[in-house]
């Protein structure tokens, strides 16, 4: 089950250029939370520090308290424990080239040193299940490679890699930008079901998105979260003039 | 094209008006384009021809070595007959000429230096391009690079005042007491040897080796290693997984390249190998290689038979070259067959 998610006075940094100020939010278990805002204004930044991928980028840090569940992420653990628990899903699908389909799922569990065939066989199925790719796939899971894929069975592959390793948190970072809108249509149809057993937080762009999957929906601008409330409040009565101007259409 | 469709009367009259539009042109019967039209059909025609000759002319430069070796060694081909490749004895005085003590010296000499210059091309490029701090990471790849650029005899001359000394009296000594029993390692360390122009070989195709696994692995998108290290991987596993495998086939044309390079390679190799006719286990001792060989002896060779026969050897360094290479991209294939190379990655 997803876990919740605090973040207090969160600040992060590329060099020194501060890009997110003072972030503090509470995310829910088991529900989806969209961030918008324009772009540049923190909300990629945002997602990133949540597993801590924002620090891989050379001259970037972070600071500030973010539990998920009972774990501190930004102390006392690692960065490799972090991310065993907080899978991601990129903005371009970056399924393994030489890996097949098969593999591409049981990295993450590989990784850990899983070895149970068996285990393994039964965990690749339902993950791939999950991503609603199955079918699609059931087939060829040995013979093809994981970029023989269309892009948005790239996508779903990369969220069932992500799944595989039974996270309890699934961050998206704009997961259909980059997809037609058929395959963005399953994707968010997928957000719909996996709410069931992950926690969810997804950037976009597309504000129609952010109303169709999330229930929850984070504002940001220039590094700020200026408004973070229920999605209908943030789209048809937002408390602040600048989300209103954003959602109306007025800037970015 | 098109306009010539229309067919147009090409009407003489005033050019272009100011704020004229191009098709008031066409209304009144002009050609619609502003840019006369012209025929690029020699243009493209010279082109086409032109690239056809530079690549018609690497083909017809191997078949023209390929011919004069042939013809400059048939003298020892009808002497000794395809036996030549296998026979073990170099003897001018007797006119007994056979090339395996090369063959096995070039192929022996540049496996060695591949087995020491891999990991340590491969553990350099990782460091360029995975770890280094930035401020490290140019002036590391520069000097990595400027190694390929000293003349092979400096390099012969380095090995003959530093390399050589030093192995005959450290290293081969104590590879001599602890490895002996491979039989690989044993008998008079002599400094000169095999092992030495292993060791300078290998120095020689780190640059190149590393230089393309550089560019190979810098050329890997970052998606991909975000994808791994998402998964919780260590930073180990990342370049595993998302950096080393992705950038495999890049890697292995690298090893070719200086595959190539060590099994050419004359001079620094012909300052340290000893240059002796012999096939030995061990690699203390000295050897011989085939670019070595027409090097050294080829100003001195009196007879027809024994001018022929270096020709002949050339032709064997040539086949060496053609089966080493096509066996390494078999190796590729069968490593990389069944998952194509990155594609819309």
């Amino acid at each position: 089950m997803g876990v919740a998610i605090e973040v207090e006075h969160l600040n992060a940094w590329f060099g020194s250029t501060q890009a997110l100020k003072d972030i503090s939010m509470h995310i829910a278990a088991n529900h989806a939370t969209a961030i918008i805002g324009p772009s540049g204004c923190g909300k990629s930044t945002y997602v990133r520090c949540l597993n801590r991928m924002h620090e891989t980028v050379p001259g970037a840090r972070a600071e500030g308290r973010v539990r998920i569940g009972d774990l501190n992420i930004y102390n006392g653990t690692s960065a490799t424990q972090v991310r065993r628990r907080v899978g991601m899903v990129f903005q371009k699908p970056n399924p393994f080239p030489t890996y097949s389909i098969y593999d591409n799922v049981a990295a993450g569990l590989k990784l850990n040193g899983f070895r149970d065939r068996r285990r393994l066989d039964e965990i690749v199925e339902r993950s791939l299940r999950q991503a609603a790719l199955w079918d699609e796939v059931r087939d060829d899971l040995r013979k093809k490679s994981g970029s023989s894929l269309s892009g948005g069975q790239q996508q779903r592959l990369c969220i069932a890699r992500a799944l595989a390793v039974q996270p309890q948190v699934l961050l998206m970072d704009e997961p259909a930008s980059a997809l037609d809108p058929i395959s963005t249509g399953k994707i968010e149809e997928l957000i719909f079901q996996l709410k069931e057993n992950y926690t969810i937080v997804i950037v976009t762009h597309n504000m129609q998105q952010a109303s169709r999957v999330a229930e929850f929906t984070g504002f940001f601008l220039l590094g700020e979260l200026i408004e973070f409330d229920r999605t209908e409040k943030i789209f048809t009565n937002p408390a602040d003039k600048r989300t209103e101007d954003y959602i109306t259409g007025r800037f970015g | 094209m098109a306009n010539r469709a229309w067919g147009a009367p090409q009407l003489s009259g005033p050019e272009l008006l100011p704020h004229e539009r191009v098709s008031d042109r066409a209304a009144r019967g002009q050609s619609a384009l502003l840019i006369p039209e012209k025929s690029s059909r020699w243009a493209d025609g010279a082109f086409h021809a032109a690239m056809w000759a530079c690549a018609g002319a690497i083909l017809l430069v191997v078949a023209l070595i390929v011919y004069e070796l042939m013809s400059n060694g048939e003298l020892a081909w009808h002497a000794f007959g395809w036996k030549f490749f296998v026979r073990r004895d170099w003897d001018p005085v007797n006119n007994q000429f056979g090339a395996l003590p090369f063959i096995y010296g070039t192929i022996v000499s540049s496996l060695l230096a591949l087995i020491i210059s891999v990991p340590l091309a491969i553990g350099v490029a990782v460091f360029i391009t995975e770890m280094s701090p930035i401020w490290l990471r140019g002036a590391l790849a520069f000097t990595t690079e400027l190694l390929a650029a000293i003349p092979s005899v400096i390099y012969g001359l380095w090995a003959i005042f530093v390399l050589v000394p030093l192995l005959r009296q450290y290293l081969e000594p104590l590879m001599g007491r602890y490895l002996s029993w491979t039989g690989l390692f044993a008998g008079t360390p002599y400094g000169i040897g095999m092992l030495a122009a292993g060791v300078i070989l290998a120095i020689m195709i780190i640059p190149i080796i590393s230089a393309i696994a550089r560019e190979v692995m810098t050329a890997v998108p970052q998606q991909q290693r975000e994808g791994v290290l998402a998964l919780g991987a260590t930073r180990w596993e990342m370049i595993r997984m998302g950096v080393l495998r992705n950038a495999r086939a890049g890697i292995v044309g690298g090893i070719i390249l200086g595959l190539g390079r060590a099994l050419g390679e004359t001079m620094a190799v012909t300052m340290v190998i000893g240059n002796r006719a012999e096939i030995t286990k061990s690699l203390f001792a000295p050897g011989y290689t085939m670019a070595s060989v027409i090097a050294n002896e080829f100003s001195e060779a009196t007879g027809d038979l024994y001018l022929s026969s270096l020709v002949e050897i050339g032709l064997a360094l040539f086949l060496v070259t053609i089966v080493v290479n096509v066996l390494a991209q078999f190796l590729v294939w069968t490593v990389t067959r069944g998952t194509p190379r990155r594609t819309n990655v």
